[in-house]
């Protein structure tokens, strides 16, 4: 195990920063050392390393409403683990089915299907995330769906072009000369055969998902406020760039960390396991 | 060719009309407009003859019908707040936005592609090494955040760059950095591989076999093959600009067509959004267009089924 690990430096490193972080998310009412919520004006905007008296260290400073950072950031890990993960499940099993059928039953129901992405795909992401966002009123739950709305296209994409590949190999005509039928060919044969593909695509997607998330917080039209999230803390703290460099600094630095850790996993497994993917 | 034009162009008239009816769409998915657009203290009855002017009580097929008519013409509407026509705002708001994605562009390539070959030329060497991880670095940095580092540490601690705001060259550098960042990333990354699979092919070794210098080797032969990939990257890449723009010019107080829609967005100002959500998604439709127009001009090779 340890000899392989030294051959992927990459995938080890990425992944023991993906763990840290869901550690962390998971056990961020433990681990946090404040309350994340806990306002103290008289305590706004101290710099890293400030004691408060009375109620201890604030490693990473405080905000303009005097709450911990690092607490925030360690609940705000949480938020954004929780949106990319069900976001990538829900794109993830959506895309999949709909590049299942769109490949393996061809024709009509292929185009119109081959259409939509075509339209979903012209309009960029964060476009059609703003005006979703705009209309439900932004807050957890529908930044997951627009989340898994925009995500889908990329895997129906990816796992139809592989169905087609697949449609006549000799292993699927074995399957169905031994009187496999449609339902079973696809979830038994084909469906397995897109897994690691998958497993690479959703990877890549995670990361992605953390950035919009936070990129929709930013902009105020997802996770909303008390509530910490990365981007939120980062529009907060552009306000005070010029005074409390720490208060944008750090939130960032986690979403890069987070970002970089799956983004280096996505490419180590994508040499390993499907090395022709481009992603 | 020319059969091949013509299914691409029906192809995108329909890409279009779907389009149209994502954006008609925006303001339904709820079931009812009225009250997605009046605030939540209207009253019953400012609603309902709201509704009736708006003729949002037609059947839905009628509504998008009336939609599309006026959306051909340009029509998406008055502007709620600015009381001019949505997409004359939206257009007048257009220059600023492709200059700031024309810069953006520009920076990325500039810095992408040689980073790209030299990556490549230098494989597994020191070059390779730390060009890439910075390529990587910068695909896994939130574009937002790169800007507002930027801000702090030039604009405000050392004071060299205007902090926001449009003007001559000095306030475009930041803005177009922070933009291009993630397009020069995934550029340069792809310019090392398809650099490398070009490299590694018989015709390259048989212009070094024959005694050709190296750098027309790589220039002439290697760099050529690999630019086509490139180049359509590059088109996608500016689809991807133009959204991320929404983003920068946030943060920049950049006076384009992004931070129109933010702000219409927060003042709900829908025809405005609808506008610019159409105006931009077409931009990038017919770029999509004009590319594989000349992918298939440039390359004969790609048969089109």
């Amino acid at each position: 195990m340890s000899a392989r690990a030294v051959r992927h430096p990459r995938l080890v490193f990425g992944a023991a920063v993906v763990a840290f972080v869901v550690l962390l998310g998971l056990l961020a009412d433990v681990v946090s050392p404040q309350d994340p919520l806990r306002q103290n004006l008289g305590a706004k905007l101290m710099p890293p390393g400030s004691h408060e008296r009375g109620w201890g260290w604030h490693l990473l400073g405080t905000d303009h409403l005097g709450r911990d950072i690092l607490s925030r950031m360690v609940h705000g890990a949480r938020v954004s683990l929780f949106v990319a993960v069900i976001a990538v499940l829900i794109s993830g099993t959506i895309g999949t089915a709909v590049g299942l059928l769109s490949g393996y039953r061809g024709g009509r129901v292929d185009d119109v299907l081959m259409r939509v992405t075509e339209v979903q795909l012209a309009c960029p992401f964060i476009l059609l995330a703003l005006a979703v966002a705009a209309v439900l009123r932004p807050n957890l739950r529908n930044t997951v769906a627009v989340l898994a709305i925009s995500g889908w296209v990329i895997y129906a994409k990816v796992v139809r072009s592989r169905v087609l590949s697949l449609r006549e190999s000799e292993f699927l005509a074995a399957a169905r000369a031994l009187g496999a039928t449609g339902s079973r060919l696809v979830l038994r044969h084909l469906l397995p055969n897109m897994l690691s593909t998958c497993i690479v695509l959703a990877t890549v997607e995670a990361a992605r998902m953390i950035i919009l998330e936070s990129a929709l917080s930013f902009l105020g039209l997802g996770v909303q406020p008390p509530n910490a999230s990365w981007g939120g803390m980062l529009r907060d703290g552009k306000l005070y760039i010029s005074s409390a460099w720490w208060y944008t600094t750090f939130p960032g630095l986690a979403i890069m960390l987070t970002v970089l850790g799956l983004n280096m996993v996505g490419d180590s497994l994508r040499d390993l396991l499907d090395p022709r993917l481009k992603v | 060719m020319k059969w091949f034009l013509v299914r691409r162009l029906l192809q995108t008239c329909l890409v279009v009309l779907g389009l149209s009816l994502l954006v008609f769409m925006i303001l339904h998915v709820t079931g009812d407009p009225a009250l997605v657009i009046l605030p939540p203290y209207a009253r019953t009855e400012e609603v309902a003859a709201f509704r009736e002017k708006m003729g949002f009580n037609d059947p839905l097929l009628v509504q998008y019908a009336r939609f599309l008519a006026r959306a051909i013409r340009g029509d998406f509407g008055m502007s709620f707040h600015q009381g001019q026509p949505a997409l004359d705002l939206v257009l007048d708001r257009m220059p600023a936005t492709i200059e700031l994605g024309v810069a953006a562009m520009v920076f990325a390539l500039a810095l992408a592609v040689p980073a790209g070959i030299l990556a490549a030329l230098r494989k597994d060497k020191l070059a390779d090494f730390v060009g890439m991880s910075i390529a990587l670095l910068g695909q896994s940095m939130p574009a937002f955040w790169l800007g507002l580092m930027l801000v702090m540490l030039i604009s405000v601690k050392l004071d060299l760059l205007p902090v926001s705001g449009r003007g001559g060259l000095a306030h475009l550098v930041l803005p177009a950095i922070t933009l291009g960042s993630f397009t020069a990333a995934r550029v340069a990354r792809l310019t090392r591989s398809e650099m490398l699979e070009v490299l590694g092919q018989d015709f390259v070794r048989t212009a070094r076999a024959k005694g050709l210098r190296e750098g027309a080797v790589v220039g002439k032969h290697a760099f050529k093959n690999s630019l086509v990939p490139v180049l359509t990257i590059v088109a996608l890449e500016f689809g991807t600009v133009l959204g991320g723009a929404v983003i920068t010019e946030t943060i920049f107080a950049w006076p384009g067509v992004g931070r129109l829609m933010v702000d219409s967005i927060f003042e709900r100002d829908f025809p405005v959004v609808q506008a610019g959500v159409f105006v931009i998604a077409v931009i990038f439709v017919l770029l999509n267009l004009v590319v594989d127009v000349a992918y298939a001009w440039l390359d004969p090779r790609i048969r089109y089924t």
